[in-house]
């Protein structure tokens, strides 16, 4: 999966929890949830559903990789490269 | 105590009902006897009647909010702001820690576990996929919690489970906590979303009292020799609780005091219904009113459609009034089913207007009435218009042997 494909994944899972975001003033490299109305309930659906989707495992002590943007881009990177 | 801080009224009313999503609607349906009971398909189970509520889902929280929460939560959020609207209330006028919400519900949680299982089935079985929500969305103060989430009160809330006298539990539970002093105000009701559950239907199915017609709107039959069960309907109604002091003071509108109340237990069986603790609960309600059985204008009747349970609680109303020639007789089910857990306060909402208009509303579906249910001033098909309509004695019953009357008063 390229580095385009892994955002509009994370874009799209984000917008399946709230298709209220908005993602047209989004910073790439700023934490995702001081920018939008998530929350730790909201990221463990981000985890659950890379899990339904692609069979992901993501340990809690990596939960902060996906942070923001940028960081869940470059942490799946490796993880999705044969998706 | 002040004396007049007994006195609690219902001064706003907030509800979902499967043929309306506001009092004055809903009282109209009732009037003419409307029903919108539909077909619907559920998981394993197939078609069964229903009745399912339209409303504004998204007025008063976000779609994610919603998508976070469960039906009885958002129904609840719904009714509570719906409520506080009618009442003409802001949330700020009482102390946010002294506004209490008690929700009754029949159960809680089954939906969301079927839904899970469902979920994890996709997965084979693996509970990895098990969802972090299960555990929020079942606890049993779920509804009553997303109502003071969404409003920002800080007073009690929990939720009170009678099985599907739980509406009127509720109900008495706020009297009670107001009257205490607990609370200043108080939200109080009930909430069934149990018709996304196909466990329900199919548990009442294996006991042989599941309602069914050719027509969905005709399922529900109290009384009726046809009857062959219960209808299950998704439902909510919240009322707003003020002393009648604090409810004079601001000049709200008041649409009953509560006067009475009663609950018992039959101790007895798990799913079949006794006309004598019946008739004992209503003689504590109406002993703790002050009235005796001519006094009352209209009986709501908690019947549900089912051979024994309709019977029993005509024996028990023929007990105490047979006597009484100007006490009137209803059944809301008939036209909404059976909301489960907001059963008794909805069916209450649904009489309180004939406080102002002075008619009782009918009960239909009743073509060929049973002998065993015949009661004197039974109103069936037609509304009829009273002279006056003072106080309504509402019924609400329930499984394992749970009984509740409230008494409501006109207030003038």
């Amino acid at each position: 999966m390229t580095r385009d494909a892994i955002k509009d994944l994370i874009l799209e899972i984000i917008e399946d929890i709230d298709e209220d975001a908005d993602f047209d003033t989004l910073l790439a490299d700023q934490p995702l949830r001081d920018q939008l109305d998530l929350d730790s309930m909201d990221f463990l659906d981000i985890v659950m559903e890379l899990r339904k989707r692609h069979k992901l495992q993501i340990p809690e002590e990596d939960y902060p990789e996906l942070a923001t943007l940028d960081s869940c881009v470059n942490y799946l990177e490796p993880l999705l490269k044969d998706a | 105590m002040d004396i007049q801080n007994h006195r609690i009224v219902i001064t706003g009313v907030g509800l979902a009902a499967p043929n309306a999503d506001n009092l004055k609607t809903y009282r109209e349906k009732l009037l003419a006897g409307i029903s919108e009971i539909k077909e619907v398909d559920l998981r394993y189970f197939g078609k069964a009647p229903a009745g399912i509520c339209t409303f504004d889902e998204t007025r008063y929280r976000k779609k994610k909010e919603n998508k976070r929460g469960t039906r009885a939560g958002c129904l609840g959020v719904y009714c509570a702001n719906e409520a506080l609207k009618d009442a003409g209330l802001s949330i700020d006028h009482y102390q946010r820690s002294k506004i209490g919400v008690y929700v009754g519900l029949t159960e809680h949680g089954t939906v969301e576990t079927e839904n899970e299982v469902y979920n994890i089935s996709q997965y084979d079985y693996n509970v990895d996929y098990w969802t972090h929500h299960h555990n929020p969305r079942t606890v049993l103060n779920n509804p009553a919690g997303e109502i003071t989430m969404n409003l920002g009160i800080t007073g009690p809330h929990y939720s009170i489970g009678a099985a599907c006298a739980a509406g009127n539990a509720s109900l008495i539970q706020g009297v009670q906590m107001m009257r205490l002093g607990e609370v200043d105000m108080a939200l109080a009701g009930g909430i069934s979303e149990s018709t996304g559950s196909f466990g329900i239907f199919a548990s009442f199915q294996a006991q042989g009292a599941l309602g069914s017609a050719d027509d969905p709107r005709e399922a529900c039959k109290p009384f009726d020799t046809s009857r062959n069960g219960i209808v299950v309907s998704e439902g909510a109604c919240i009322y707003v609780l003020e002393t009648l002091d604090s409810a004079l003071k601001r000049g709200a509108t008041i649409y009953a005091e509560i006067i009475g109340y009663a609950m018992n237990s039959d101790a007895k069986d798990y799913v079949l219904p006794y006309s004598k603790r019946q008739t004992e609960c209503m003689e504590i309600a109406l002993s703790r009113a002050g009235l005796k059985p001519e006094d009352i204008d209209i009986i709501n009747t908690h019947a549900t459609g089912t051979k024994q349970g309709d019977i029993e609680e005509c024996k028990a109303i023929r007990k105490l009034f047979g006597n009484a020639e100007n006490t009137y007789i209803n059944n809301t089910k008939s036209i909404i089913g059976h909301a489960m857990g907001a059963a008794g306060v909805l069916e209450l909402a649904g009489n309180l207007p004939a406080f102002t208009d002075n008619y009782v509303h009918p009960t239909i579906n009743v073509t060929d009435l049973d002998p065993e249910c015949e009661l004197n001033n039974l109103v069936l098909d037609k509304a009829i218009k009273l002279n006056k309509v003072e106080t309504i004695l509402n019924n609400s019953f329930g499984m394992v042997g749970i009984n509740s009357v409230i008494i409501a008063k006109k207030f003038s």
